[in-house]
């Protein structure tokens, strides 16, 4: 086990390497911005200005000390946005609270909901609860986050006035206030996922009921609900929490960004979706780091759930 | 065994049927046949000859909302054939145990070995502690042949070989003292040596435990090896049945002719090719009129339309029964291909 851990914290590293490597690729060499220096210099500058920008800015060094400064900017907190001149850093830390909130809330929302419909509709299939199960979820898979968000907000907000029209509270600020703001974003968000990871689920434990051990598990004398709870959904849980941790890592990498922007949550999606309009590129340059990050190490601490859930993986 | 004893499972004209949607499977057709206490009784067939359907039906396995069910099968004073789900749960595992043909697959792989024994055992004990039937399954693992049973407890099936793994669910159907074993195809995915071994157990547990065994094979080998009686299966029905000795040297059904004669054996002349059953097994969707085999018995005549009756035809072995309707002195001059059982090819065997 330990081994396995090591093993998969050095793996880890490598892939934050390269995955940095290919961002600054992304956004330095292959985005057609132009020049950096002259974008910063405005439009009426001179020639003698953009070179003044583009030696302090360091963009006329070579690349590879270009990267290295970036990066080394990038790690210690000392980016500073092109446009804004904001420090990129302390833009995100201010979104976290937001994103992190939404993250955690809608993807345990969206997991268990998930597991619960799942199963139902594969103990059930091909009743009247599977075939509800089955056109909901396909409603849930085709409703643009945009869509039911502004559903939502105008018919429970603005109509109804159940929920606050948008906005974030912080949790430290008012508790409630937090929970009634995060409500529709988590809904929202997670219908999108309980669509896809029930359907996947449903199809995972159908294929399991004619695994030879579930026979196994019957023939042993163990009642239905054991064979199902144990053994069925058990080993179909595996690929599920694969897939969650892929998708969870994406919403606090500020992967949400209908959901934030629809409900004004002023989070990461948020800040990436205003640098995407300005082509701030090292805000974006960061957020997709930080996407990274939190792929890497949340896959990683999945990886090591789902060692657990499956014995064999171990080995591998 | 006594004589007024009653068997321990009597099967009385059981039939399956699963409706598909090109029509109905006739899967079991009718089986009768009884199991004593201590006895070995083997069913042989080709595959789709519906021996493991019958064996699954005995469990309750067969699941499904397209399959229906007639006949009998008593056992131990218990109606089996329409049994409630939760009779069906309490014999399972422990009145009647199974052992799989496929050993890779038939343990959960993500759960300790010792685990899924042990949860075998406390769904049919709910009062025993954790700690006595992690005992129990130690003892069952020694008894099975498995080294190191207390530390092997905590490995996983991927960290066993096939043949420890088919001891495991050997212990595992022990685990409740089973009054019957079904073994489906035991010993099929394993190869010869270890073959031998696990014979070797399911003989010493019916020797120590005096449980029944119902062997499913398609293996003459194995069958010759460890079976008290046989029943030869085919498209559903029991074509012939009786005791070993009976079946291998005295075989009544030229189905069971053809079966021995296409065994390959050491004292044969290598230069013939190796005789087969020409012609393949009917659909069960429409099944040929009469007997079963007739399209591809080179011994058919007129009165073959007509369903044969299971009865008994040799003189003083009521044990032996089988569904054709040739005379017996026809099926002694008829059985003799080259000095040995067989059955007749109807193209000439070519080398």
């Amino acid at each position: 086990m330990l081994r396995f851990v090591v093993r998969r914290m050095l793996v880890m590293v490598a892939l934050l390497i390269v995955i940095s490597m290919f961002t600054f690729a992304m956004f330095v060499l292959l985005l057609p911005n132009g020049n950096p220096a002259a974008l910063l210099a405005g439009r009426l500058a001179t020639p003698a200005e953009i070179h003044l920008i583009s030696v302090r800015y360091g963009f006329d060094k070579p690349i590879y000390i270009q990267y290295i400064d970036t990066m080394k900017n990038i790690f210690t907190g000392q980016a500073y946005s092109y446009q804004s001149s904001f420090n990129v850093l302390d833009e995100i830390r201010a979104g976290m609270p937001a994103t992190l909130s939404l993250a955690i809330g809608a993807g345990l929302i969206w997991l268990l909901v998930s597991i619960l419909f799942g199963t139902i509709a594969a103990v059930r299939a091909g009743k009247y609860a599977d075939r509800v199960l089955t056109v909901l979820s396909m409603i849930g898979v085709s409703m643009p986050p945009f869509f039911f968000g502004a559903i939502l907000i105008y018919y429970v907000a603005y109509k109804a006035n159940i929920i606050p029209i948008g906005g974030y509270v912080p949790f430290s600020q008012s508790v409630g206030g937090w929970f009634g703001h995060l409500v529709a974003p988590w809904i929202t968000l997670s219908i999108l996922f309980i669509g896809f990871y029930s359907r996947v689920l449903r199809s995972s434990i159908l294929d399991s009921i004619n695994e030879d051990y579930v026979r196994t598990a019957r023939a042993k004398g163990l009642s239905e609900r054991q064979v199902l709870i144990r053994h069925s959904l058990r080993n179909s849980l595996i690929p599920i929490i694969s897939l969650w941790g892929l998708d969870f890592a994406q919403v606090i990498g500020g992967g949400a960004i209908l959901t934030e922007t629809v409900y004004n949550l002023h989070g990461v999606g948020e800040l990436a979706r205003d640098s995407i309009g300005r082509l701030d590129t090292i805000t974006l340059m960061e957020i997709v780091i930080l996407t990274g990050i939190a792929v890497v190490v949340i896959g990683a601490i999945v990886d090591v759930l789902v060692a657990y859930l499956d014995p064999r993986i171990r080995l591998a | 065994m006594s004589a007024t004893e009653p068997p321990l499972l009597e099967i009385s004209d059981l039939r399956v049927a699963f409706a598909t949607e090109d029509g109905t499977v006739q899967a079991v057709d009718g089986v009768s046949f009884t199991v004593s206490r201590g006895e070995v009784v083997a069913i042989v067939g080709e595959s789709g000859s519906g021996k493991s359907v019958t064996a699954m039906t005995l469990m309750g396995l067969p699941r499904g909302s397209n399959a229906t069910f007639q006949g009998t099968a008593t056992f131990d004073g218990t109606e089996l054939v329409g049994a409630s789900d939760e009779q069906l749960r309490r014999i399972r595992g422990a009145g009647i145990a199974m052992v799989f043909q496929d050993p890779m697959s038939s343990l959960d792989p993500v759960y300790r070995i010792g685990d899924q024994i042990v949860e075998q055992i406390r769904a049919h004990e709910r009062k025993i502690s954790k700690a006595q039937a992690l005992d129990r399954a130690v003892t069952l693992m020694e008894r099975v042949g498995i080294p190191r049973a207390a530390e092997r407890l905590r490995s996983y099936p991927h960290e066993f070989s096939g043949g420890m793994r088919q001891r495991v669910m050997i212990a595992m159907a022990l685990s409740c003292s089973p009054k019957l074993l079904i073994a489906d195809e035991p010993t099929t995915a394993l190869d010869v040596t270890i073959q031998a071994q696990i014979l070797e157990e399911l003989r010493k547990l019916r020797d120590e435990t005096d449980a029944g065994v119902i062997l499913v094979t398609h293996d003459l080998g194995v069958v010759a090896d460890i079976a008290d009686r046989v029943i030869v299966m085919y498209a559903g029905r029991v074509v012939e049945q009786g005791v070993l000795d009976d079946i291998f040297y005295d075989p009544q059904h030229p189905y069971t002719w053809g079966l021995l004669g296409s065994i390959t054996r050491i004292d044969s002349d290598r230069s013939q090719r190796l005789p087969a059953i020409p012609g393949m097994p009917p659909s069960l969707l429409s099944p040929p009129k009469g007997c079963h085999f007739r399209p591809r018995c080179p011994h058919a005549f007129e009165k073959c339309v007509e369903v044969p009756p299971l009865e008994g035809h040799v003189a003083n072995r009521p044990e032996s029964l089988d569904r054709c309707w040739l005379t017996e002195d026809r099926k002694r001059a008829l059985r003799q291909v080259d000095g040995q059982v067989g059955l007749r090819s109807t193209e000439p065997v070519i080398s």
